[in-house]
């Protein structure tokens, strides 16, 4: 797979917050139709380093790459224009109002009169949404009033209606039941084949080997190693995320443990 | 997922079982909220008729509440945006009493300078004057708030101390009078009303208005093959709406001008008076057109345009608008900026029904526009509100204010009450949203 251009590549990424390193020199890549995961402790930096991909944060150094060419990202709108999609943690979503305004924020269809086309956009989201959870209705209910599933759901419709080209998925199975969960991991197995890159932040180690090709442990905002996942078993990997220790069929990172050899 | 189910279920079950009323509700998918308020608006109507044997259901009333209204309505549209956006705006009053004095000085001082006086240029000049200083100012909080993150409770706190001490300073506290002719008929009376013709006129016009509304959201609905409202509830909102229109229009008809104004009126365009006097009606007053006007324009921003959908959106999760992409500060100052030329219109309209502007008008305005927001239901948590139920909210304050006046209720007491309604009306508001939930 580690063939040609990566679809994303970062590279010396850093960012401090008031004087503290949250990412600090950290390159990953991806390719595309691959799954990569991010994973390591809270406050690792999994997220931070996301934010900077998605454009909720302005790096301080580092590079981003799209298909091998310089990007610019400094606003979400940015991103979104390299087709970069996530799904936050937070999932992100306006409350108040509907499914529809929430999955089109931003980006709202509008009719000839330039003034926002509800209905289409009620009909666009009926579809979307009839993918992913047929059994949805509550069209005109704002947000608020759903589960955690149906509110995940919107979150995720949002990703992948506009046909994203890397998608960014932060804890995307935090809020869900198993059964729901599961439809996540076909929906990531789906999407993967469709040929989109992908970046799974996860704290669940089973889910990421489940899911993941490839995973990045980050420690204390350093990459502590780059491991296939089917070079390493669940404990080498939490061997990482603990101690920094980076095992034989990892590429270790600069946040490694340094063994005195 | 099995609630979205059982939901279903347990909403046909309701369906079948439910009375009269609530399948009323569901068919017409009229808002309950705001049916409420419309319904403690006809508690207070009625409850002050009665009590005031007979004087406040009168054409000449209802007139008379309708002007008083359109100053704090217009305002409070606004604010209704303002407090969406987790803001809140303690300054318009003082922006009024400001931007009214500079409008007032363009007009009987500047203007006439140029164009001689009584030009028929300088009303209008006088109104793009204090619109356009509205908005600059208004642009110059938004500024302060938006991109300096000085929180609005304090940028327009200054605000209410800077503008009023402004107002003063225009002609250092000496009251300006009289106005402009033409500028004065948008406070009202006998010659800043249409007359019975154009009053019937506009609300025809208002009755095809909705009459195509509906006709258009049930071509759209059916478009896309979305559940349509059934017949007969399109025909009853239909009848409904132009029913209260018409009747709006047929009230304002029915006010006709005082005998003393019809005697000039006819000398001079040499008309004798019948035996009995002649009727010559008011029709709705031109302040009040500018109102529903305002309203209109408002509540389509609000709803049918990417400004409004943004405005929503950061008042319900400013975070998710700026992960959404949304330029989240650009929109927070357009929202002071409408704030501010929406003063300047209110204040045309209040210095025009004074004939005057003084430095102390608008006084405590801030309050009454912020109260008028807040009972017609916008959440100061953000993200709630409605123009029409502030609009609603306006007049439903102003109804206490003059029915009180009419009952001959002193001051004190008449603050005494209205602050009293205002936490209650909040507090019942509470209860209902929880128990929509």
């Amino acid at each position: 797979m580690d063939t040609g251009t990566p679809l994303v590549e970062m590279k010396n990424i850093s960012i401090a917050f008031g004087g503290i390193h949250a990412v600090e020199n950290v390159s990953v890549d991806l390719f595309a139709g691959e799954v990569v995961a991010l994973v390591g402790h809270n406050g690792a930096g999994k997220s931070t380093l996301i934010k900077i991909l998605s454009g909720a944060y302005k790096r301080d150094a580092g590079t981003i790459l799209i298909n091998g060419e310089e990007a610019q990202i400094n606003n979400p709108r940015d991103a979104k224009k390299y087709g970069i999609e996530t799904i936050y943690q937070t999932l992100a979503l306006a409350d108040n109002v509907d499914a529809a305004a929430n999955l089109f924020l931003g980006r709202e269809l509008r009719t000839a009169w330039g003034t926002l086309d509800d209905v289409a956009m009620e009909s666009e989201t009926r579809k979307v949404m009839g993918r992913l959870n047929p059994r949805f209705q509550r069209f005109k209910d704002p947000v608020s009033n759903l589960s955690g599933g149906q509110r995940q759901t919107v979150a995720i419709a949002r990703a992948i209606y506009f046909n994203a080209r890397i998608l960014i998925m932060d804890e995307p199975t935090a809020a869900l039941g198993p059964q729901e969960a599961a439809q996540v991991g076909d929906l990531v197995r789906q999407l993967k084949t469709e040929g989109l890159g992908i970046f799974l932040i996860s704290h669940d180690i089973h889910d990421v080997f489940d899911l993941a090709d490839r995973v990045v442990v980050m420690k204390n905002g350093q990459v502590v190693g780059t491991a296939s996942t089917a070079d390493v078993t669940e404990d080498d990997v939490l061997g990482m995320i603990i101690l920094g220790k980076c095992p034989p069929g990892a590429i270790p990172g600069p946040g490694a443990l340094q063994i005195a050899a | 997922m099995t609630d979205v189910t059982s939901h279903a279920l347990s909403k046909k079950a309701a369906a079948v079982n439910s009375s009269l009323p609530q399948r009323l509700l569901r068919a017409t998918e009229l808002d309950t909220r705001m049916l409420g308020m419309v319904g403690a608006l006809a508690v207070i109507w009625i409850g002050f008729h009665i009590v005031s044997g007979g004087l406040f259901l009168t054409p000449r009333n209802l007139w008379n509440l309708s002007v008083q209204s359109a100053s704090v309505a217009i305002m409070s549209t606004g604010m209704v945006l303002v407090i969406v956006t987790r803001n809140i705006d303690l300054s318009v009053g003082s922006l009024l009493g400001f931007v009214g004095m500079v409008m007032g000085v363009t007009q009987t001082e500047i203007l006439p300078q140029w164009l001689g006086f009584g030009h028929s240029a300088i009303w209008i000049a006088a109104i793009l004057v204090g619109v356009a200083l509205g908005a600059l100012i208004g642009a110059m909080q938004g500024y302060i708030i938006a991109y300096l993150a000085v929180p609005s409770f304090i940028v327009t706190l200054g605000g209410l101390l800077v503008w009023r001490g402004a107002a003063w300073w225009v002609t250092s506290g000496r009251t300006v009078a009289p106005l402009d002719a033409t500028y004065r008929l948008m406070g009202g009376g006998p010659d800043g009303a249409i007359g019975a013709f154009w009053s019937w006129v506009v609300g025809l016009i208002a009755c095809v208005a909705l009459l195509l509304m509906l006709a258009n959201g049930r071509k759209q609905r059916r478009k896309f093959h979305f559940p349509l409202r059934p017949v007969w509830a399109e025909s009853l909102l239909a009848v409904m709406g132009c029913a209260f229109i018409l009747g709006a229009v047929a009230v304002a008809n029915s006010y006709p001008w005082p005998s003393a104004i019809v005697r000039r009126y006819a000398t001079e365009n040499n008309i004798t008076v019948p035996e009995g006097g002649l009727f010559i009606a008011h029709g709705i007053a031109i302040p009040v057109l500018i109102a529903v006007g305002v309203g209109v324009v408002m509540t389509f921003l609000a709803n049918r345009t990417r400004f409004g959908r943004y405005v929503f959106a950061i008042g319900g999760n400013p975070e998710a608008a700026v992960l959404a992409g949304i330029n989240t500060r650009w929109v927070t100052m357009k929202v002071f900026i409408l704030m501010g030329a929406l003063v300047g219109i209110s204040s045309a309209i209040s210095t025009a029904r004074l004939n005057a502007a003084t430095n102390a008008m608008g006084t405590l305005d801030e309050l009454l526009v912020i109260a008028a927001a807040v009972i017609g239901g916008t959440s100061l948590g953000g993200g709630i509100g409605t123009i029409a139920g502030a609009m609603i909210g306006a007049v439903l304050m102003q109804s206490l204010a003059s029915g009180m006046i009419l009952l001959g209720v002193d001051t004190p007491l008449q603050n005494i009450v209205v602050g009293i309604v205002l936490v209650v009306a909040v507090w019942l508001d509470t209860l209902y949203r929880k128990r929509v939930k």
